[in-house]
């Protein structure tokens, strides 16, 4: 019997072996149950027999545990299984519903299992399925239709969603969206747990999800260069076999009502959950509470009965989409809240015509706004008036119901956003990092899982005894602790109300990190639709201590926030779609490549009746307005020019491969003309691209380190293949002292990456790796003398000495000039009274693979940009909070110092994915920025390719910045 | 370093102020505190072990900060706020190795938690042997040190033939009388000169857990390496040790001198190859020299009785790990947890488990980096890395240590093609679980 995250599988053996019997469900979670009636259901197979059995499967262990009947590790009874029906397995890859395993059989066996950050395996694709709202066979169907893949971030599912949520709302084609995500499972099993050992020879696929998804088995195929691949028909079955085979070599045997006895006598596992209290005492509190929020109401008025001018708001979400109709008195019409199922155009144009049915030659809609994330898309498709960033709508929204409103939070189906408000304006915006995006619709697709809609769902919990205790992480994380508790004996109402205390303490620790209920200020209003779960506002209430207002359109306060914003911004003459034209609106889109530049954003160009177009998916608007517009400075871009003019010559001493990876984005201006100097053609890697990247992926032994890091593999995988044999590549624990902190580290992973390098890619040529400071030129030149003999015999410390003058000389030239330009880009500012902002990363984070282009869509809003390292030293160092010991950070505290003098300008803060150094130097950035009256805005980066979230934060701060201006006069 | 706000820790406070310290290895810190305690330090020990730790962390600290400082600190709030102690009476100390890895910044982390929850008055002192910046910096004096040095001998010693006797033990709890009580006794050693009588305490501390009755079974060996804190910190690892013991293993853990050796040791590489350091280094020199002679001692003492397995010595780890990692990759635990996981499979425990918080920058390199190096070397290897964070689930990790426990098994057994009733063993694990659970 296996019984995993999500299915129950059960095969029974006859004593030559043969397969008598064979099941395969979904357990919804009741564990116990199904594996009870299970063993009820096979009275007639079983009764009279002798009987042994092996339980198997991660949710199997509790069911062992609690029965005391025999348990096998799953992978060790797939292999078990594999060794016995297909003994000429080279490798087996295993997809389950939240497992994903590799076992390799060739030489040595090994086994290995996704970590527990990666999720893309069968819960994902369920996910993504309910997210494009079609069944998990549609899915598939769709898939074998598609013409085009798109880059979907494979580690895990939270990510994959933030790359397809714009997809969808761009609206590319489902076909292609379906492929894609089957490919982002391919790459994550390739990348997640290959792990630097290739995948070849005859390999067998199992489990459900391989064994049903046609596109799944396609894209392997496609991906994979196999000699055999083999789809067993047992496929999904297969672990339970094993685990069948390996119960055949037990001793212990049992009779059928034995066994039965066994499994109807089974008690959940001792009892040890420290469960939460309970969100309710009473049926008394819970009347109490629900009559409070039972005041927020908006009086409403029947569009059929109104005449007059009307005022429309369109609030484009990620997975829903709402819109509210207004009166002159600020009373609803109309109002609309529904999935879009991926399809935000159908929706809106369906309501759309509803509306105007409804409002005939009565009722004129005066003016109209969308905000959201397809908040382009749709005012492009139907001429909406005005277009707004979120935050501002969500505010205008909020302020109607409290004019002292100092704090919202909005939980959303896929983001959580937080504003502080002071002065009337947006003082600063919180929105959830992409790994804690576990939000609303992660409820809903859990209740679907379950197999309650999400209204009962949200009811069960209520008058829970026990609540969960389920964490703050990732959905991915959930999962686990959800299982966890189901193999405690938790109940469904615990679980409902557990998870809807997961969410608030992820929107409260994780988004706003606020260390008390008063950081959040006096007068909170929270809204959006995850709030429609009474227990999810119960626990918001209980967490903080406060009582809070939920309006009861809070999931309809973006698009109510709008139509305020549209009546008053009244135009003189709306461009709203006219009823006519809706009638024959038609709507296709295609997906191009843009080549303007390195980018090579995947464009979706979106024709609408009457042929208008609209691009989406573009970092700037060179497709749109034509490649000479006039640009600001931009030290981002300025670095990338300085790079590709770095040229070599050929030399005597023949070739040496450097990456451009990491600390060597910058330390190349010393070594480049170090080793040109002493005779070498220097050959670099080419930039970084998203296809270098899967050129070393399969290399990449730890899933979690950062994205700049793992860029590496394929760098120094494109030297070999450009024919270098020799690769420089130095460890560098300390980097260039600045005098600008304590100490002058690297961080860990940039020390000593290339030991990393050395140990896990199989190279063609030789990777020379010293340990060598740059901080006493003396010691330099001795070192670099005696490591360089072991590629050039005849080299000499003079030599060594001269051509270390010249690179200490690059390296300074290179540095002052960069400073030089700063200073340019801030006198520029300063004669055109543009804003500026400081993108504040690491030198390697100037590579647009790394930084997504965001630099440019910073410049499209109208910024002059400036880096972390080009700011002149502020001489504050002294004055940090916490140890100041690394070069590039110190920088970023400097960065941070320069924004406070400076008018017109803010610090926007790059972080790498899973840098755990800036989980200290974050929150380090933000006091002193805020010490100083400055906004702080951080966002969070990976190989995540899109820009939505990040372009909704920086049209807030800009807005912010706009309010504050305005003010200040 | 601003220090401005910082509340000091006066010497007046020696007398007044209960100074609370977050428990990691028992058995060590145990000796220590009557060491601390002849020197004048009230030393209170943490060994709560609940949920709202974590929760005080996740509320206190940046969620992505790695997991032993969440745990460190919300330990100490936790405490803080249990009213046990008189906020104007208690102070907090906490150790900080200071190299390039972010732990270096616990402290500061720790101190603007507590100002944020309104702590401030609670002095917090840093014991650091590195001179790294900042106030209330630890004294201590030679004789100090060097005390300090042979608890961490006599701590070593105890751990590593506990770990020998707890899985055989016939009577359940034998093994901890004995620990207890020399504990105590080495402890009350060191207020005289006691403590100096090595070959005797160690061959009477010997004599003692070998007549322990203990089961002739033969169990399967797993090691236990990674970030200092997991590998040893029962909050941190979910009581690793336990479970091991429980599934029907030896746990084989490393000591702490060790580490102590490869921090004094990382100065004289500094030295080599940067040149930096240049008079500070010798002394840490001396000092290892020192200490790795009194290593050899004890092995050479657990050899003589013949009884349990003595641990490899410093010196044989830094020949090991020549070859796999350079001694320059010094942050973290560095080469360290390398030739850790080497040393392991040259005393034939092929059976590894790397304990390291989620995400932690160090282990990319030194533990998941080096996985495939070792594994190419020595295909024999199975190595399981377990992450923990605040809500990796306890079930998850079992399952990752379960199927590490059943590979063991089966290279046990003969490595017999899997399948085939001969090769099997099958273990059962009924109740075992239940127990780590509770």
């Amino acid at each position: 019997m296996d019984i995993g995250s999500t299915t129950l599988k059960a095969v029974v053996l006859n004593e030559s072996g043969e397969i008598v019997y064979k099941s395969y469900e979904r357990h919804m979670s009741r564990v116990m149950e199904l594996a009870q009636a299970k063993m009820r259901e096979l009275s007639d197979l079983l009764a009279g027999k002798e009987i042994k059995i092996a339980i198997t499967g991660s949710a199997g262990l509790g069911v062992a545990n609690s029965t005391g009947l025999d348990f096998v590790q799953e992978v060790f009874a797939t292999a078990g299984g594999v060794s016995r029906l297909y003994p000429d397995t080279d490798v087996v890859i295993e997809l389950g519903g939240e497992d994903a395993k590799i076992i390799f059989l060739q030489g040595a066996l090994e086994e290995r299992m996704n970590s527990t950050c990666a999720g893309g395996t069968g819960a994902f694709i369920d996910q993504m399925a309910a997210l494009l709202g079609v069944s998990l066979a549609e899915l598939d169907e769709l898939s074998l239709q598609a013409t085009d893949l798109y880059a979907i971030a494979s580690r895990c599912g939270v990510f994959a969603k933030t790359d397809i949520q714009p997809l969808i709302n761009q609206g590319a084609k489902k076909e292609n969206i379906a492929a894609s995500i089957f490919q982002a499972v391919v790459d994550q099993t390739i990348g997640g747990l290959a792990q630097g050992r290739p995948i070849e020879g005859n390999v067998l696929f199992l489990g459900g999800p391989l064994a049903f998804l046609k596109g799944l088995q396609k894209r392997f195929l496609k991906t994979l260069c196999v000699e055999k691949a083999v789809f067993p028909e047992l496929s999904q079955y297969f672990v339970a076999l094993g685990s069948a085979y390996y119960a055949e070599g037990l001793d212990t045997s049992y009779s059928y009502e034995e066994l039965l006895s066994i499994f109807e006598n089974m008690a959940p596992a001792a009892d040890a959950v420290e469960g939460l209290p309970p969100l309710f005492a009473s049926q008394a509190e819970y009347d109490a509470f629900a009559a409070r929020h039972a005041r927020t109401e908006v009086p409403r008025v029947p569009l059929e009965d109104y005449v007059g001018e009307a005022y429309l708001g369109v609030d484009a979400g990620s997975t829903t989409t709402k819109l509210v109709l207004l009166d002159e008195e600020d009373r609803i019409l109309y109002s609309h809240y529904c999935q879009n199922l991926g399809s935000p155009l159908d929706v809106v144009s369906e309501q759309l015509g509803r509306i105007y049915a409804a409002c005939g030659d009565r009722v004129h809609i005066a003016s109209s706004a969308v905000t959201g994330y397809g908040e382009e898309l749709i005012k492009n498709a139907f001429g909406v008036d005005i277009g707004l960033v979120e935050t501002m709508a969500h505010y205008a929204a909020a302020r109607h119901f409290n004019p002292d409103v100092d704090f919202i939070m909005d939980i959303g189906g896929q983001d959580i956003k937080c504003f502080e408000i002071k002065d009337g304006a947006v003082a600063s915006v919180m929105l959830n990092e992409a790994c804690s995006s576990g939000c609303g619709s992660f409820i809903e697709t859990f209740a679907q899982s379950l197999g309650y809609p999400i209204e009962e769902f949200a009811r069960l919990a209520r008058f829970a005894k026990r609540p969960v205790d389920l964490g703050t992480r990732c959905t991915v994380f959930m999962n686990s602790s959800v299982k966890q508790a189901q193999k405690n004996g938790a109940t469904v109402e615990d679980i409902s109300a557990g998870l809807a205390m997961s969410v608030v303490k992820n929107a409260i620790y994780k988004v706003i990190r606020a260390k008390d209920a008063d950081a959040l200020g006096q007068h909170i209003v929270v809204q959006g639709g995850t709030f429609y779960n009474d227990a999810v506002l119960r626990c918001f209430e209980l967490l903080i201590g406060k009582e809070v207002i939920r309006p009861q359109i809070a999931g309809l306060m973006g698009a109510y926030g709008a139509a305020l914003h549209a009546k008053a911004h009244r135009p003189a003459e709306s461009t709203l779609i006219s009823p006519e034209a809706l009638a024959a609106f038609t709507h296709t889109s295609t997906l191009v490549n843009c080549g303007l530049c390195t980018n090579k954003c995947a464009l979706t160009v979106n024709t609408f009746s009457g042929g208008k177009k609209y691009i989406s998916g573009n970092r700037c608007e060179r497709p749109i307005k034509g490649s000479g517009s006039q640009e600001l400075p931009n030290l981002y871009q300025w670095k990338q020019q300085r790079l590709a003019g770095l040229t070599s010559r050929p030399g005597t001493r023949g070739k040496i491969g450097i990456p451009l990876v990491l600390n060597l984005y910058e330390t190349i201006y010393f070594w480049h003309p170090f080793f040109t100097e002493l005779g070498f053609e220097v050959v670099l890697s080419d930039m970084s691209t998203r296809k270098l990247y899967a050129r070393g992926q399969h290399t990449i032994p730890s899933d979690t380190v950062c994205y700049p890091a793992k860029l590496v593999h394929g760098h120094v995988l494109n030297l070999t293949d450009k024919g270098v044999s020799t690769i420089f590549y130095p460890c560098m624990s300390y980097n260039v002292d600045e005098g600008m902190s304590d100490n002058c580290f690297n961080c860990p992973v940039v020390a000593y990456y290339p030991e990393l390098i050395h140990a896990n890619v199989p190279l063609d040529a030789d990777l020379i790796y010293p340990y060598i400071s740059l901080n006493d030129k003396k010691l330099f030149v001795k070192k670099m003398t005696e490591y360089l003999r072991d590629i050039a015999r005849d080299i000499t410390k003079k030599e060594v000495a001269h051509a270390a003058d010249c690179a200490y000389a690059g390296l300074t030239q290179y540095r002052a000039d960069l400073a030089a330009e700063g200073q340019r880009a801030i006198a520029y500012a300063k004669e055109h009274g543009a804003r500026t902002i400081v993108l504040a990363g690491r030198p390697y984070h100037a590579d647009p693979e790394i930084n997504h282009g965001i630099d440019k869509l910073i410049t499209t809003l109208g910024f002059v940009i400036l880096s972390e390292d080009d700011i002149p030293d502020q001489h504050r160092s002294g004055e940090q909070r916490v140890l100041n010991q690394w070069t590039y950070h110190a920088r970023m505290y400097n960065a941070a110092w320069f924004v406070g003098t400076q008018p017109r300008t803010e610090l926007v803060q790059l972080v790498s994915f899973g840098c755990g150094i800036d989980a200290v130097t974050t929150d380090e950035v933000r006091e002193v920025c805020r010490s100083q009256g400055k906004l702080y805005t951080q966002i969070k980066i990976d190989e995540i390719n899109n820009l939505g979230a990040v372009k909704i934060r920086l049209r807030s701060l800009l807005a912010a910045m706009e309010e504050r201006e305005k003010a200040a006069k | 370093m601003n220090t401005e706000n910082v509340a000091i820790f006066t010497p007046e406070m020696k007398k007044t102020h209960t100074i609370l310290m977050p428990m990691m290895l028992p058995i060590h810190f145990g000796i220590m505190k009557y060491l601390l305690a002849d020197y004048g330090y009230h030393v209170e020990f943490l060994n709560t072990r609940h949920q709202g730790i974590i929760d005080e962390g996740l509320r206190n600290v940046h969620n992505d900060t790695c997991y032993p400082a969440l745990l460190v600190i919300g330990q100490m709030i936790d405490a803080l706020k249990s009213g046990k102690y008189d906020l104007d009476r208690t102070a907090l100390m906490i150790t900080q190795t200071g190299g390039g890895c972010r732990a270096s910044n616990y402290i500061h982390l720790l101190r603007k938690a507590l100002a944020t929850c309104g702590f401030s008055q609670v002095p917090v002192v840093s014991l650091n042997l590195s001179g790294l910046p900042g106030v209330n910096t630890f004294h201590y004096t030679l004789p100090m040190l060097l005390k300090a040095g042979y608890a961490v001998l006599y701590g070593d010693l105890m751990m590593c033939v506990a770990n020998q006797c707890r899985p055989y033990e016939v009577r359940k709890g034998d093994t901890q009388k004995v620990l207890d009580k020399w504990i105590e006794k080495i402890g009350k050693q060191f207020r005289g000169k006691g403590f100096l009588a090595l070959q005797k305490n160690y061959r009477a501390i010997l004599a003692d857990f070998a007549q322990i009755p203990r089961k002739q079974t033969a169990r399967i060996k797993v090691g236990i390496v990674g970030e200092i804190y997991m590998k040893y910190s029962p909050l941190g690892n979910s009581a690793l040790e336990e479970f091991l013991v429980g599934e029907g293993a030896e746990p084989v853990v490393s000591g702490l001198l060790d580490f102590l050796l490869y921090c004094f040791t990382n100065n004289e590489v500094d030295y080599k190859l940067y040149g930096m350091k240049k008079w500070s280094w010798r002394p840490a020199m001396w000092l290892s020299r020192f200490l790795m002679h009194e290593q050899q001692k004890i092995i050479r003492v657990i050899e003589q009785q013949g009884v349990f397995t003595p641990p490899t010595s410093f010196q044989s780890l830094l020949e090991l790990v020549d070859g796999t990692i350079s001694r320059g990759a010094k942050m973290g635990e560095g080469w360290l947890l390398t030739a850790e996981m080497l040393e392991h499979i040259h005393s034939g425990v092929n059976n590894i488990v790397c304990a390291q918080p989620f995400g932690c920058l160090p282990n990319h390199i030194v533990a998941k980096g080096m996985i495939r190096k070792i594994k190419d070397t020595y295909p024999k290897a199975n190595i399981v890395a377990i992450d923990y964070d605040p809500s990796a689930t306890r079930i998850n990790q079992e399952n990752r240590l379960k199927l590490m426990l059943a590979n063991a098994r089966m290279a046990e057994d003969g490595g017999d093609a899997v399948g085939q009733d001969a090769a099997y063993q099958p273990h059962v694990t009924s109740g075992v679980a239940a127990t780590a659970d509770a």
